[in-house]
């Protein structure tokens, strides 16, 4: 174990920590993103519920589930731990600021982006996961299943608002936390780094595009 | 000659390391051609000759290849323009009435000594830690006995244009020292001359950046924007590729 103790000593061992688990969400937010859009079948949520029911009851991405948790609990303390560090190394501030003219302000803003998804992810584990692993409120609250939990909840507008903000700051996060995982861990090619560069601007525009699009078609009663 | 031109100049005046700081505002009229540093020149004139304390600026060759003159203006290091220093800056670039700001390198890696003029010598101590070759005494030997690529070589070179002048810190938000220390640590992995000391070079060199208080990479580009030499954001990709590569050989 001391040889992996630069994941969380050395100043590029942090960055490679933040990298691996971050490309692992990404992983993740890809199967998530495709299972919950078997809403978009409007098919009163049958083909959603019954791939839920399979992510459910399924014993390899049960135990997958923990590994998640795990890369997601590792990336959360890295990351706030990193901000805080790295913002520690300038007492003195300077008085002329002109960020903006080299690099972007999301690049610069991740421990903000990264927080504000802190707090959107405990609101949406509060509405979907929990009631869903450790209680059986669905069956108290709503009907059945976990769309209807779905309809429920985004038939009110705050939590809406609040998962669109949450879709916008994974839209940022992502835009340059993909292309720079791949920088930390050594990969930067004059051939391979403008591929990763698209397929990372077109994930970071697609996937949150899609996850936000369902509170919205939900509340507006498109999907039914 | 051309026009003068009216600049009000807000200048950032720190005693000692240990004191305060703050800014002072003076006025300066000066030529459309001259340097940056010229312009401060005439500056220190006019404080002398008013009995007033000069403002403390590093500066040496006046070329562009010293990485002496430190000073961030309206908050970048070595100016608005791209690929130069702080003494290749002219004042055709800014315009007559402009109020412009000029401050030191802010890190805790570079105490500020006086002024404008911060102590780089962590630098220093980055290189010693591991910033060198092993070669035998005596003969020299044939030049064409040791085959290197030219693409390598390249590389190596681009590299090694680093002056060490510090505004990749300076730019940094978090005042991270990676280009400088990827500059160093690619120009001398990429050679064969460089290759006994490979592993334990990139961990002693990491090891002592940690240690000088320089903050790690968010990879947001800015050191590289900034660079004087232009030295690309790759070779921060290659210092973490050296560095795990290391770690995975147990150094």
């Amino acid at each position: 174990m001391k040889l992996l103790s630069f994941l969380f000593t050395s100043s590029i061992g942090r960055k490679v920590l933040m990298a691996v688990t971050g490309l692992s969400l990404v992983a993740f937010l890809l199967v998530h993103a495709g299972i919950n859009a078997c809403i978009f079948f409007n098919d009163g949520g049958e083909t959603f519920n019954h791939a839920a029911e399979f992510m459910a009851h399924n014993w390899l991405i049960r135990s997958a589930e923990i590994g998640l948790f795990l890369g997601l609990l590792l990336h959360i303390v890295q990351g706030l731990s990193l901000t805080a560090s790295n913002n520690q190394k300038r007492s003195s501030k300077y008085g002329a600021s002109a960020g903006n003219a080299n690099s972007k302000w999301y690049s610069r803003s991740m421990g903000i982006l990264g927080s504000l998804l802190l707090i959107f992810l405990v609101m949406h584990l509060k509405h979907f996961w929990v009631v869903s692993r450790f209680t059986d409120a669905i069956q108290e609250t709503a009907g059945s299943t976990l769309f209807d939990e779905m309809v429920v909840v985004f038939a009110d507008p705050l939590p809406v608002f609040v998962y669109v903000i949450g879709c916008i700051s994974l839209a940022y996060h992502l835009l340059h936390g993909f292309q720079s995982a791949f920088q930390s861990l050594g990969i930067n090619h004059p051939a391979y780094s403008p591929i990763i560069k698209s397929i990372g601007a077109g994930f970071s525009i697609i996937v949150p595009l899609v996850f936000a699009a369902m509170p919205i078609a939900m509340h507006l009663g498109w999907i039914k | 000659m051309s026009k003068l031109m009216k600049l009000n100049l807000k200048v950032w005046r720190q005693k000692n390391t240990n004191s305060a700081g703050n800014f002072e505002e003076y006025k300066v009229d000066a030529s459309p051609d001259m340097s940056f540093l010229e312009m401060f020149d005439v500056l220190n004139e006019q404080l002398i000759e008013t009995g007033k304390e000069p403002v403390a600026f590093d500066h040496d060759c006046r070329e562009g290849i010293c990485g002496m003159c430190s000073m961030v203006i309206d908050g970048r290091p070595h100016g608005p323009k791209q690929g130069v220093t702080t003494c290749q800056l002219h004042m055709r670039s800014f315009n007559d009435g402009d109020t412009i700001t000029v401050e030191p390198w802010r890190a805790d890696g570079f105490p500020v000594i006086k002024d404008l003029t911060v102590n780089r010598s962590a630098f220093d101590r980055i290189i010693a830690a591991g910033g060198f070759i092993s070669t035998n005494a005596g003969n020299a030997v044939d030049a064409n006995s040791v085959l290197i690529p030219k693409d390598v070589a390249d590389e190596a070179f681009e590299a090694a244009t680093c002056i060490g002048c510090g505004a990749c810190v300076s730019a940094c938000k978090n005042a991270s020292a990676m280009l400088f220390v990827g500059a160093k640590v690619t120009q001398l992995s990429k050679l064969p001359q460089g290759k006994p000391e490979r592993e334990t070079r990139v961990v002693a060199m990491v090891n002592q950046m940690d240690a000088e208080g320089f903050g790690a990479c968010t990879n947001t580009g800015a050191c590289a924007a900034e660079c004087p030499k232009q030295i690309p954001l790759s070779v921060i990709a290659n210092l973490n590729r050296e560095y795990i590569g290391a770690k995975m050989n147990g150094k």
